[in-house]
């Protein structure tokens, strides 16, 4: 599965980049599965996602938990506690 | 309802004028703004930078806005968000409630921002003097402002 994923805030200082597209592996099925997947994929994503409970995510531009499945997402974005107003 | 997520400042007076223009149905208008501060935890800044989610926070704002409206007798409300960098003393929010009556347009102008600090995708960065940039946590008691609308 191709999908859009973008970071935002500390996670894209970490990550490098602040959007990229990726094909999925076939058994990574929720949101948590993906970061787990992508904390494997580099040292930069490690340290990213390092502390997985602390981030949020979004499919389609809409808040999920990280039980979410993900199948069907065209863009999932990662990002920290929101601290905006 | 309307939301805006600019770089540019906004005008409350143009703001509020857009909202009741040719109105009389209208008895209670209630606006929010929300500054940059000069000191956090003690520290000075000298600028915040406000990042967010182009698409999803429009959307996000749409939906908050859409939650207030049905919940509260609104005749109008109006958000708007700044992004990028910002001074200490410079505006960064402003909520609009406009209803027939005070309690609906209080009420739903603290609904809008307790919802917006908790879903809306902003991130807060604060560089200091010596240009040290610092992103800022998420406050636990901006969560536990949320409880106090689930319970009614």
């Amino acid at each position: 599965m191709t999908v859009t994923l973008r970071y935002f805030a500390w996670l894209r200082e970490r990550v490098g980049r602040s959007e990229e597209v990726l094909d999925v592996p076939r058994g990574v099925t929720t949101v948590a599965d993906l970061i787990g997947w992508l904390q494997t994929r580099g040292p930069e994503y490690a340290s990213a996602f390092e502390r997985a409970e602390v981030i949020r995510a979004a499919i389609d531009h809409a808040h999920v938990r990280q039980e979410a499945p993900i199948a069907g997402a065209r863009e999932i974005g990662f990002f920290p506690p929101v601290t905006g107003g | 309802m309307s939301v805006s997520v600019q770089a540019e400042d906004f005008d409350i007076t143009r703001e509020v004028a857009a909202l009741t223009s040719g109105r009389t149905d209208i008895g209670a208008i209630v606006t929010f703004t929300g500054t940059v501060r000069g000191k956090n935890e003690g520290a000075e800044l000298s600028s915040m930078t406000l990042e967010h989610y182009p698409g999803m926070t429009e959307a996000e704002l749409a939906r908050v806005e859409a939650e207030a409206h049905a919940r509260w007798p609104l005749q109008g409300t109006r958000i708007v968000h700044r992004i990028g960098t910002l001074a200490p003393g410079e505006n960064i929010v402003l909520v609009v409630t406009a209803s027939a009556h005070r309690h609906a347009a209080f009420e739903a102008a603290a609904y809008l921002m307790d919802y917006l600090k908790s879903r809306a995708p902003f991130w807060k960065k604060e560089t200091d003097a010596s240009g040290a940039g610092r992103w800022v946590d998420a406050r636990e008691s901006d969560d536990a402002a949320l409880e106090r609308w689930k319970a009614r």
